[in-house]
């Protein structure tokens, strides 16, 4: 006898709209100080302010509601604090440049950007019902993927900004493919991996107690290995070299479950660290500002200075911080992007830069969850994957700034400046949150 | 696939983990490193961001920190700074900080423990840090009139209260304006600091308390004198003053200034002697008393002595082991006998104030922004190397220099002044420095002033300390006197 019986649970809604509270006013708080330090509080402003935060907050509350009822709740209001966090310090950095004579509209920007972000994020919630769909595009994602990162090498649109050639130009705007690129190769890795799982999972020779795949299958590894080389001598970027590469070690391992295939990542890409560190001369720099930054001579060649400068800062907040707007961190070069974390770690201090890093371990922690209760391969693939390029890219940023590993050029998710890694980041939480909606979704349980 | 996505899962939080560590160990552990390096320009920025106390002198406000819009915040503002850069030194983004800029930084900047409680109510009334103000000693007319009396002639001049050791006036000359470092135009205050160093006549140097020490010439002789008046010696006693003294051990002899006769006969009184300066008789005196007994004398007066008022001062030389040669010499205040204009107006000073010599003090009171004062300087006695009846003693054979000797230009119409010149050889091919100390009234002295012109000043060599130094302390002396009686 079968019976049909329905299981009372949570969707969590209601939760996510009192969190999404907390977020609104994390954001609108953060910009009133920012505002009042700099002496240029309007209450007018403040009052449209708040009505734009709740109104954005409450749009893709609403359009979760009605979309995609059983989404994660915790995702979209930890990383809206980022976010609001993020463009509190993009404007007091900017007020900083304004009291130094060099005035400067990042705030602005950014603000705009965060609105193209949230409206794609909403829409791709909206359009993409079942992102099963996306296994179709498998290959395409693939090409696509690729011609993003070829893209800032093509004469004419391609461009240089501080010797890193990962821009494009486009009808006056300035965008980084890159950042689109890795949600291409998440969705054709997630796809690849989940077809040709079961030939990759199978064993090899054992060498070392470690069982390692046949030559033939470790085609795929070698092939993405050799691309991040690629694009780190032909585009001059560290950064993203090292976050797609991981990004597939990770993926492959959730596919395969082989520690092997982890071993053999990390073995080649030790292998291509110390080729980059000894025949580029950019890379070596790097390696010697990592592990010699506090040498006077290091610091005053102008190899860490920057860096330095980006760990004075956080000193000089120390446990408590100096209080948004009360800091200098416009002493720091690119206080408002790479270095946004430093300008964080000074005025919120180590409290503050905790509850930050907390925040990014709540909304990758979100998706691995997501990952495990998602049934289908293909979601947990993806979900996994999208998780571990917000930790991973995290990582690479913030460990390179307080010189955990050598610093590399990449933007914080949510928080640093920058239009293309804020909408690529916003649609990548779209995608968590269509899966984790079809992971919660309560199934018919048959008894 | 649920396995490896918890361990991937796990991985990731190791990776913050890590983070976490990394930014504790910034944050906390390394942070005191890192906020001294030198490299680390915030705190420079943190102190200049804060609203730094003022240099009050006479109830005004001389050197303050004025509200800027420049990343620095405040522009230190000097509006008398040539006036007083003696006192109150430079604070320069490039340069660092000197003089009273720099000892009294923990109080201007409000760091100070003192200003604990201030800090405290400061945080919580959430008002900005607010730094001391520091009340100098020095009396802006006096100092005016020092310095203008000095004009571009090279030296110093010292004004003391010797009943309570304030520095009434402190001047040294060419000075330098502080406002030039003080700018945030890093280029510009270089320029301006290389400018001022590699001026010949070195205006950066405080030739008060810290420049290079001067011969004291015959103003040593009010040690010798001293000395004497230990050993038994009265105004009145007659000492041995021949035309010419033969050095011992030595072809060359000691004469008196322009060869001179210091008396009738050979034989003259103390005083005598102290009122025509007489070399002969000084140099004999020195050998006759010995020089382990003037060397005590100098030393009880503070030489030798490193100090505070609170500059350093440089300490004032005395030669080592002199032979009987060497000594004569150095009882007339030349060889190697060294002393800063402070040092002889502390001498000055002890014997205006009956033989107590008070420790000479720049600092009057510090206050808290709202007014409450934090630290008020106390008169302490710095030694007693006189008593009282050898500081009368001195003070009558001193009157005697004003009134009969070589020290005539110092004298102020109903006024008794004591003083002592003093010219003192430099070398054969340069003027010698003019010096005249001295202090009034001489009943009831309410000043005792040194002064120092090198190389004679505008005379050159013909300048004596009675022609060029004794005409600028009367004029610090009469406006000392006036401004006593108005604050009376």
């Amino acid at each position: 006898m079968a019976t049909v019986s329905t299981v009372r649970y949570q969707r969590g809604r209601g939760s996510e709209l009192m969190l999404l509270g907390l977020a609104a006013l994390v954001t609108v708080a953060a910009r009133g100080l920012v505002d009042y330090h700099a002496d240029v509080i309007v209450i007018s402003q403040m009052v449209w302010y708040t009505v734009v935060v709740v109104a954005v907050l409450l749009a893709i509350h609403i359009a979760l509601r009605r979309w995609a009822p059983d989404a994660d709740p915790v995702i979209v209001p930890a990383v809206s604090a980022l976010t609001g966090i993020g463009l509190a310090m993009i404007r007091r950095i900017d007020f900083a440049w304004a009291a130094r004579g060099k005035p400067t509209h990042f705030g602005e920007t950014q603000t705009m950007w965060v609105l193209v972000g949230v409206g794609l994020c909403i829409t791709v919630v909206l359009v993409l019902r079942d992102y099963r769909v996306l296994r179709r595009f498998t290959y395409t994602a693939g090409v696509l993927g690729l011609i993003g990162l070829i893209l800032p090498l093509m004469p004419v649109i391609g461009h240089a900004v501080n010797g890193a050639q990962i821009w494009i130009k486009l009808f006056g705007r300035s965008l980084q493919p890159g950042e689109f690129a890795k949600i291409a190769f998440v969705i054709f890795f997630a796809g690849y991996l989940q077809t040709n799982r079961d030939t990759l999972a199978v064993a090899g020779p054992k060498i070392l107690g470690i069982r390692f795949p046949r030559a033939r299958d470790m085609g795929p590894l070698l092939v993405v290995w050799a691309a991040a080389i690629v694009v780190q001598v032909a585009e001059r970027d560290l950064g993203t070299s090292l976050l797609l590469f991981g990004i597939f070690v990770g993926m492959l391992y959730v596919a395969t479950r082989r520690t092997s295939w982890v071993v053999l990542g990390v073995g080649l890409f030790l292998i291509g660290a110390a080729f980059a560190g000894t025949f580029f001369g950019h890379v070596r720099v790097r390696y010697v500002a990592w592990l010699h930054a506090l040498d006077p001579d290091v610091y005053s060649s102008g190899q860490s200075e920057q860096l330095v400068r980006g760990l004075f800062g956080m000193a000089s907040g120390g446990l408590f911080g100096t209080g948004l707007g009360q800091g200098r961190p416009d002493l720091v070069p690119y206080a408002y992007s790479d270095f946004i974390v430093p300008s964080l770690g000074e005025e919120l201090g180590l409290t503050g830069l905790l509850a930050i890093l907390l925040l990014y371990v709540i909304v990758v922690q979100r998706a691995m969850r997501t990952a495990i209760g998602v049934r289908d391969g293909f979601g947990k693939l993806l979900a996994a994957g999208l998780g571990f390029t917000i930790a991973l890219q995290t990582f690479i940023v913030v460990g390179g700034v307080m010189r955990v590993i050598p610093l590399t050029g990449l933007a914080t998710p949510f928080l640093a400046y920058g239009g293309s890694a804020m909408i690529a980041n916003w649609i990548i939480v779209a995608l968590l949150l269509r899966i984790s909606d079809q992971a919660r979704r309560p199934q018919e349980v048959t008894a | 696939m649920n396995e490896p996505v918890r361990r991937l899962s796990v991985v990731t939080l190791v990776m913050f983990l890590a983070l976490m560590i990394a930014a504790s160990w910034t944050q906390v552990i390394q942070a005191g490193s890192l906020n001294s390096d030198s490299r680390n320009v915030r705190t420079l920025y943190r102190e200049f961001g804060n609203f730094r106390g003022p240099f009050v002198v006479d109830g005004e406000s001389v050197v303050f920190s004025k509200p800027i819009d420049d990343p620095y915040n405040f522009q230190r503002t000097y509006t008398d700074g040539k006036l007083y850069a003696s006192a109150t030194g430079y604070y320069s983004i490039v340069f660092g900080k000197t003089a009273l800029e720099q000892t009294e930084n923990s109080l201007l900047a409000g760091t100070s423990d003192a200003l604990f409680w201030n800090r405290l109510r400061d945080l919580f009334g959430g008002r900005e840090q607010q730094g001391a103000s520091i009340e100098l000693t020095l009396r802006e007319e006096l100092q005016r009139t020092a310095a203008e009396a000095l004009g571009n002639q090279k030296g110093a001049v010292v004004a003391i209260d010797p009943k309570t050791g304030a520095i009434l006036a402190m001047v040294t000359s060419p000075t330098f304006d502080p406002a030039v470092l003080a700018g945030h135009d890093t280029q510009e205050v270089n320029d301006a600091y290389a400018a001022l160093d590699a001026d010949p006549d070195g205006p950066l140097v405080n030739r008060a308390v810290a420049g290079d020490t001067y011969p004291p010439g015959s103003t040593f002789k009010l040690i010798v004198s001293a000395a004497a008046l230990d050993a038994g010696y009265t105004p009145d006693s007659t000492v041995y003053a021949p035309d010419s003294l033969p050095l011992p051990n030595s072809s060359k002899s000691i004469e008196n200034y322009g060869g001179e006769s210091c008396g009738k006969t050979e034989q003259i009184t103390l005083e005598q002697a102290l009122t025509v300066s007489c070399n002969t008789a000084f140099a004999d005196l020195g050998i006759t008393l010995g020089w382990d007994a003037v060397q005590r004398k100098a030393i009880e007066f503070g030489w030798t002595d490193t100090f505070r008022v609170p500059l350093v001062v440089t300490p004032s030389r005395l030669p080592l082991n002199p032979d009987d040669a060497q000594v004569a010499m150095s009882s007339i205040g030349q060889f190697d006998v060294r002393a800063t204009p402070m040092q002889m107006a502390m001498v000055t000073a002890a014997i205006a104030n009956r033989g107590v010599l008070m420790s000479p003090y720049l600092v009057d009171t510090a206050r808290a922004s709202d007014l409450s004062v934090i630290q008020r300087s106390i008169p302490t006695v710095y030694s007693s190397p006189l008593t009282s009846s050898e500081a009368s003693e001195l003070t009558q054979m001193m009157v005697s220099v004003v009134n009969n000797g070589t020290g005539t230009a110092a004298q102020i119409p109903g006024v008794t002044v004591a003083g002592k010149t003093g010219t003192a050889e430099t070398g054969l091919d340069t003027a010698p420095h003019a010096w005249f100390v001295g202090f009034a009234p001489a009943e009831n002295p309410v000043v005792a002033v040194a002064v120092i012109v090198e190389n004679g000043g505008s005379l050159g060599s013909e300048a004596t300390g009675g022609k060029v130094a004794a005409p600028i302390a009367k004029k610090v002396m009469m406006k000392a006197i006036e401004l006593a009686k108005e604050d009376s």
